[in-house]
């Protein structure tokens, strides 16, 4: 058994996403007693951050310091990728569930015959010579524990699904030269905006804020972000919030928005329809602040304040900040 | 400008889900069915759009048996102009975008659009897979996409912390998300004249499947809540750091 990453980055800056699907890697690759790990890096990196990645748990890195990488096209990634899958032998390739994995991952399923888990929550268990690896299904009202049997099979991680684990190893970094030429990349990147703020991007966030039309409305959302802010949590919210544009779309979490796991997920002013709680229900704590006790939400929370959130949100917002100067 | 939507169908949002055979097969007993949110709002709508824009055709594709058809009426009620139906229920999202790739190869879509992912496996995969396997050029969640002329995309697809403007030339593959088209309620108008317009019906592909579900789990209920005193808010900061442990 061989095991093969591909590390996703952003300007030569590793994805802590990343750094998971390659945690996650290393531990499958001792619960089956496979050889080794091989991350592989396409793209311009600091040689520094390449060979670091032996700390997470690669024991080798195939690295293609190609600038043709610095653009993105799911094609020509796919095929790059699926040449370090023939030339390691892997029959394990790993990689992130997130924007750019699920661009990638289907393709490379294609490309090498190999069936696909489309985001993983779990490390697998071996049935056989089999792995079976769980995924959220129904949009997190369930979960599927799914059969990998291909001679090659691919797992994309979930974001915050698995703990980043660094440790003390080192690794060796060679050269990749797969045969991708511009011809392959057949999309143009015409800018790139990012998004305000240094906050966590939401698939990603360990701690997340979320209000809904309990705020009355966008001028009002300062409470919620000076909350997210002392707490160092990002913000999201319920669909009709983003459907009147009080907030931006990618806030919206939920059956029809996205879904998220973070640690913590506390919910202002949200009712908890059952559409808003398949995308939140497997965040490991989730808090509610709403002013009606028969609120729905409360049945799937572990903590609730019942009370208004103009005056409560004020308050937490100044406990964090205590709370985080007594522990800074 | 020919355009291809993959349209499926999914059980409703506000559907409970459950289980049976030792939790091996979804219970679809009493269950009602939609088409899947994102197909119908943002792909199917937009390509309606694009069509009003430069003229051609918009057809919608669905994978599985007779039952789907409420479904299909319903795109052709919005406004696609025909249907295909390939009959055969599908496994995993593999089977479903193999069937799709061997239909469309010969058909010389421009512009093939799916959703981002469908509300029951979230496999979100279809798209892409489609795309490798008629080596096309394929943009993952846009929310965002317009088409100046017939032979030119350009989309905006969210990534973390971002939002890409990506351009790209037919023919491609298009996985759609919030943000592309507003939803729209089919009309008297369009419900009679979907009536009327040709839903074809295709014998499958031999094709095997990749991946496969052993079983089904629902997540175990969370113990009851426990309320905090509003005017001890700084208690649940205390809670949360002390019990959770998540801060
Ligand atoms: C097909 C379909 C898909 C859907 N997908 C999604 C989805 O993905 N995500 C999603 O979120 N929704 C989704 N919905 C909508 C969902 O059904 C609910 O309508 C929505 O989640 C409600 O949003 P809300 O809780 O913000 O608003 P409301 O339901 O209006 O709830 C507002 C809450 O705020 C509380 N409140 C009011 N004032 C205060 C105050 N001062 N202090 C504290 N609390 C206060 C109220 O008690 C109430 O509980 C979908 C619906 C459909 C039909």
């Amino acid at each position: 058994m061989s095991v093969l990453v591909y590390i996703d980055h952003a300007g030569g800056n590793i994805k802590k996403v990343s750094l998971e699907a390659l945690s996650y890697a290393t531990k499958v690759a001792e619960l089956t007693g496979a050889a080794g790990v091989t991350a592989l890096v396409l793209g311009s990196a600091a040689d520094a951050t390449v060979a670091g990645l032996g700390a997470y748990g690669a024991t080798h890195v195939l690295w293609a310091n190609n600038p043709l990488f610095d653009n993105f096209d799911s094609g020509a990634f796919t095929k790059a990728i699926a040449e370090a899958a023939a030339q390691t032998g892997a029959n394990l390739v790993v990689l992130s569930h997130n924007s750019r994995g699920k661009a990638i991952a289907p393709r490379l399923s294609v490309r090498l015959k190999a069936p696909l888990i489309a985001g993983a929550v779990s490390l697998p268990t071996l049935d056989g010579s089999a792995l079976v690896v769980r995924k959220s299904v129904f949009s997190g009202k369930a979960f599927a524990d799914c059969v990998l049997a291909g001679a090659t099979n691919i797992i994309s991680l979930n974001p915050n699904a698995y703990s980043v684990a660094k440790g003390g190893g080192s690794c060796s970094v060679s050269a990749f030269s797969p045969s991708v030429s511009a011809a392959d990349f057949k999309i143009t990147t015409v800018s790139v905006e990012k998004q305000s703020g240094d906050a966590v991007p939401l698939p990603e966030a360990e701690l997340v804020v979320s209000a809904g039309r309990g705020m009355r409305g966008p001028e009002n959302w300062y409470l919620v972000e000076d909350l997210a802010t002392a707490l160092g949590a990002t913000t999201a919210c319920s669909r009709p919030v983003a459907d009147v544009h009080w907030r931006p779309h990618h806030e919206h979490v939920g059956q029809t928005g996205i879904t998220i796991r973070p640690n913590l997920y506390i919910a202002i002013g949200i009712s908890g329809a059952i559409q808003h709680l398949a995308g939140v229900n497997n965040s490991k704590v989730i808090v509610v602040i709403n002013k009606d006790s028969e609120a729905p939400f409360f049945k799937a929370a572990d903590y609730g304040i019942v009370g208004d959130a103009f005056e409560i949100l004020p308050k937490l917002t100044e406990a964090v900040k205590r709370f985080k100067a007594e522990h800074a | 400008m020919k355009i291809l939507v993959c349209v499926c169908q999914t059980p409703d949002t506000a559907a409970k889900i459950d289980f049976v055979d030792n939790n091996t097969q979804f219970n679809a007993n009493g269950v009602t069915f939609i088409m899947n949110p994102t197909d119908e709002w943002y792909a199917l709508v937009r390509a309606i759009e694009l069509k009003k824009q430069h003229g051609g055709t918009v057809t919608t594709i669905t994978v599985g048996g007779a039952e789907n058809e409420q479904t299909i009426r319903k795109g052709l009620a919005i406004g696609a102009d025909d249907a295909v139906r390939i009959d055969t229920n599908a496994a995993d999202s593999y089977g479903v975008a193999a069937q799709i790739a061997e239909y469309a190869r010969s058909q010389n879509y421009d512009l093939i659009l799916t959703g981002k992912e469908t509300i029951d496996y979230n496999g979100s995969s279809v798209g892409g897979m489609i795309a490798e396997l008629l080596d096309l050029p394929y943009l993952s969640g846009a929310s965002h996409l317009d088409m100046p002329d017939a032979n030119t995309a350009i989309a905006k697809c969210e990534i973390e912390g971002g939002i890409e403007t990506l351009s790209a030339a037919t023919p491609l593959v298009i996985s759609s998300q919030k943000g592309m088209a507003e939803q729209v309620i089919p009309n008297m108008q369009g419900i009679m004249l979907s009536r009327r317009k040709p839903l074809t019906v295709v014998a499958p592909a031999a094709i095997n499947d990749l991946a496969s579900v052993k079983v089904f789990e629902k997540p175990a209920p969370r113990s009851s809540v426990k309320l905090i005193d509003p005017d001890n808010a700084a208690d649940l900061i205390r809670l949360l750091h002390e019990e959770a442990k998540v801060i």
